[in-house]
Formats: C-alpha cells, structure tokens, sequence
C-alpha cells in the first residue's frame, strides 16, 4: 500500500514561490488506481515524486509502512515501484531487447522478452533486435515503454499519461492491455490518464487541481463531480485543444 | 606463446586457438605463424618488413586473420601490408593489433596497409586495437589505411579501440571508381589521459561511387579525442559523414567534418553531435533498478555496441 502524508512541492520561478502540490494526503491500496484532473494541475509532478524522480518540499511517503521518502530512484525501484514515462527515452544502441533484460533484472530468453512485446500488441520478432532510436514511432516507445512495465512485475506500477502521443485507434488497442494487465497483474496500477475509457476500469479516481486533492472515490462518485465543475470543463477544453 | 600473448590473441581476433583459414600472426616483430590456402597466400615482403596478401580472383566465403601481439616493452614495431583482392573475391579479413606493456618504456606498432580491391571485389576488414599492462610505459598504436577500390568493389571496415591505447593516430585515405562503395564504422573508447586521432580522406572519383563514413566515440576522464572527416565528391556520387560521440567527466572531442563538392551531381552530407549521456536516459535506467553507475556503463556499452 502506497502512502503520501502531507506532500508539498514548490518551485522558485523568478523571485515568487510556486505550490506546486499542496498538502497531499492519499491511501492507495486498490488494484487500480486512476488520477485526473486538468494539466498542469501536479498529477506527473506526483507520479514522479512517488518514483523519486522529484524529491518533496515536505511531507512523506510510504510503502507498504516503510519510509521511502529518502530513498533514491534506484532504491524506490528495487523496493517495488515501477514507471512508464509520459515521453519515453530514446537509446541510441540500446536494442528493445537490452531494455526488456534490464526490466526484468535477470538475463532472459528471446522468447520471454517477446511474450512481453505480445502483450502490449507488438509483433515481437520485429522489434525484439530494434534500437530504442528516433526509428521508432512514438505509439511504439509508449508501447515498448509499457511492456517494460509489465516484465519488471513490480507491486506498484505507475503510468504517465500512456494515452498521450498516442492515435485514437491505437490507444483503443491500447486500453485492452490494460484491461488485461488488471486481470493478471498481482500488485498495484496507478494510471494518470484522460481518458473516460481508463477511468472506466480503475477502481478508484483521484481527481487532481490546482496542487490539490479536489475529490477521492468510485467512479459513480467521482465523474459526475468531474462533469459538474469548471475542472470538468478544462480537461474538456483540453482534451479539444489537443 | 605465452598466456599474455594468447590473451592478446582472444581479444583482437577472437582467436582462442589456430584460427581457421590463412593466417600470418606476428608477434614482438617477428612471425610466429602462417598458414596460406589454395586461393589466399601469404609472402613476406623482401624490401621493408611486412607481408603481401594475396587473394584469388572470385575467392568466395575465405577470411585472413593477420594478428600482431606485442608483450616486449619498449620495441618500436613498423610493418607495411599489402592486400591484393582479385576480382568478384568475397572476403573477410581481420587485423587488430593488441599491447601488453608492463614496463617503463613506450611500446609502438605503427602499420601501414594498403589495400587494392579489384572489379566488384566485396572485403569486410575489421580491425580492433587493444592494450594492457601495468607499466608506465605507454601503448602507442599508429594505423595508417590506404584503400583503392575499382568498378563496383565494396569494402566495409570496422575499426575498434575500446581499452587501454595511450596514444592513437589513424590515418584512413580511400579512393573509389565507379559505382564502387565504402563504409567505415569507427568506434574509440578513450580514458585516463589517453588521445585518439582519427583522419579519413574519401575521394568519390567514379560515377555512383558512395561512402559512409561512421564514428561513434566516447571520451572519459581526462582523455582527448579529434575527428577529422573529409569527403571529396568529385564525380555523380553519394557521401555522408557522421561523428556521434558522447563526452564524460572532463573528457574532451573535437569533430571536423568537412566536405568538398567538385561536381554539380555529387551529393553530401555531415553530421556531427556531442554531448553528455541525457539525465533522463541515466533516470530512466534507474527506474528500473540500477544505479547511476551501472545505467551509465549500460548507455556506453549499448553506444558502442
């Protein structure tokens, strides 16, 4: 079970200070987990902090009961915590293949390493030899992005926004392997996404503004309120002006 | 031959024991090995040291291994190789040089080999330079390339450097007729206070002649590298030069490249970039659980892979 106890984050811009998150406070221990609310409202500010990537002004953070606040990326990822980049890195050499082995964090087969590809709608045998280079499209980093993911088989597994980037027809595809992924997966799922059909299948939704926590629950609970608002009209007018 | 000399062996040629097909191994100045087939021999020269290879017009599916070892400090080695590739030959040659120095003076290997490739003749050259030992003796290794290809003949090099070379300049000079094509792939790894020198001069003389001319190099610790690319499109011809080369700590490169357009139809290109590994490559390698040093080793491995 992941844990944020009130999390602040602030940045300097100029000489004013900037809340970024405001007194974050957040049990998650359902199987999957969905945070919306409109950009630039902290939701990928919050992801990586969980990851490490963004250390808190103030606050903590826990998992399964242990203080990971000082942990470093590296150690928040051996204690279980895995996350699929909103823009994935590109290699130059790095082959999917190199990538999948270092996910998973043992040296496996070709066939092992295809099996993830599959499950993310790529044809393995033409990418398992590909380098992770400008080559690829960016629906196929994402898709790659995500594989990697599901072979480290961590209990927390976090994605930033997997639908941007990504066609519509595609990302259709896409939300099957995620709603295989809730099926199969033994840990936790926590997605940022916009997208209704995302929310549809989490089991909670955590509504990001403003820095701050503006609503927690079902979605029974939870989208009426999205629509009901002025955020609800944001993401709208985000979601057209993309 | 000893274990130092063996090791040096497995590590520019892969030669574990008596390689396979025509072999010339020299090792601290002198032969230590030949064997010639029906298609390819092997002659020592009689008026400069060094060896003629020569190969058969239309040798298919033949490689020549010509190692040179040094584990003797302070010998100063200069050998000239000529490669004669008959017509329609398809082969794969391998040099390398490896130097063992575990003593206070300067080790050096300074090769020259030419190479002269007939009509529609294809030759893969690889070439991996290599050094070792404790000495404060430096490990100097001075190759110079010359290549001559006629009508339709093909050569692909790979040069590699990845440990333990104190000094390097490598001197690579080709000239293609028509239809004839060259691609170079280069990789250096240098560190501590080592420097690396490259310099390709690429004349397209022949109609549909092309070049591909790659380096990708990176520079740790203190270590200084200059790459320096020239292409001349003298004739309808297709050059592209690019040097990638990653820079660590206070490690410094410098890239040249240059072309020289001298005929209304000639096409090309450079590129050039150098830059630091990204800090979101190292985070997200770190995301998966390794450390900022085993995420780094992992980028420069899979670079120069």
């Amino acid at each position: 079970m992941l844990e944020l106890k009130d999390i602040c984050f602030q940045v300097s811009e100029d000489t004013e200070d900037k809340e970024i998150l405001k007194n974050i406070n957040l049990k998650l221990d359902d199987r999957f987990i969905a945070i919306t609310g409109p950009n630039g409202g902290g939701k990928s500010t919050l992801a990586k902090m969980i990851a490490g990537i963004i250390k808190p002004t103030s606050g903590k953070i826990l998992l399964d009961g242990v203080d990971i606040t000082d942990y470093s990326i590296t150690d928040r990822a051996k204690a279980g915590i895995s996350f699929a980049f909103q823009q994935p890195v590109r290699f130059k050499g790095l082959t999917v293949k190199d990538l999948i082995t270092l996910a998973s964090g043992k040296s496996i087969s070709v066939g092992e390493a295809c099996s993830y590809l599959s499950e993310v709608g790529l044809c393995a045998k033409d990418y398992i030899d590909r380098e992770v280079n400008a080559s690829l499209s960016g629906g196929e980093l994402k898709r790659i992005e995500i594989a990697m993911v599901i072979a480290r088989g961590t209990k927390l597994s976090i994605f930033d926004e997997p639908e941007a980037g990504i066609d519509l027809w595609s990302f259709n595809n896409l939300i099957q392997v995620f709603e295989n992924m809730y099926q199969k997966i033994n840990g936790s799922i926590l997605i940022i996404s916009h997208q209704e059909r995302i929310l549809n299948i989490a089991d909670k939704i955590v509504l990001i503004a403003d820095g701050e926590i503006r609503k927690v629950g079902t979605k029974e609970e939870v989208l009426p309120h999205l629509l009901g608002t002025s955020e609800a009209c944001s993401t709208l007018m985000d979601k057209i002006v993309k | 031959m000893d274990s130092i000399q063996k090791n040096l062996l497995a590590e520019i040629a892969d030669i574990h024991d008596v390689p396979e097909g025509a072999y010339n191994i020299r090792s601290n100045g002198s032969l230590a090995g030949r064997n010639t087939t029906a298609n390819i021999d092997i002659v020592t020269k009689t008026d400069k040291p060094g060896i003629d290879i020569i190969i058969k017009p239309h040798t298919v599916h033949e490689s020549v291994h010509i190692p040179v070892i040094l584990s003797e400090s302070g010998l100063k080695d200069m050998v000239y190789n000529d490669f004669y590739i008959g017509e329609g030959a398809d082969v794969t040659i391998v040099a390398g040089c490896g130097i063992h120095n575990c003593g206070d003076q300067s080790s050096e290997h300074d090769g020259i080999h030419t190479f002269y490739i007939e009509k529609n003749a294809k030759v893969r050259y690889i070439e991996k330079h290599y050094g070792e030992g404790d000495g404060k003796g430096e490990r100097i290794l001075n190759p110079t390339t010359v290549v001559h290809i006629a009508e339709g003949g093909y050569m692909e090099m790979e040069t590699v450097q990845i440990k333990g070379v104190d000094s390097t300049v490598r001197n690579t000079e080709a000239d293609l007729k028509d239809g004839a094509s060259l691609v170079i792939h280069e990789k250096i790894m240098t560190h501590g206070n080592q420097t690396a020198e490259t310099n390709f001069t690429v004349d397209l003389d022949g109609v549909d002649s092309s070049a591909n001319v790659i380096s990708r190099s990176v520079a740790k610790e203190s270590s200084r590298q200059i790459f320096n690319s020239h292409i001349n499109g003298n004739n309808k011809c297709y050059g592209h030069t690019e040097c990638d080369a990653i820079i660590m700590d206070s490690g410094k490169v410098q890239a040249v490249p240059s072309l020289s357009a001298n005929n209304i139809d000639a096409s090309l290109i450079h590129e050039a970039a150098i830059g630091k590994i990204a800090g979101e490559q190292l985070i997200k390698l770190m995301t998966l659980g390794l450390t900022e040093a085993e995420a780094e080793e992992q980028i420069v491995n899979g670079f120069l892979k």
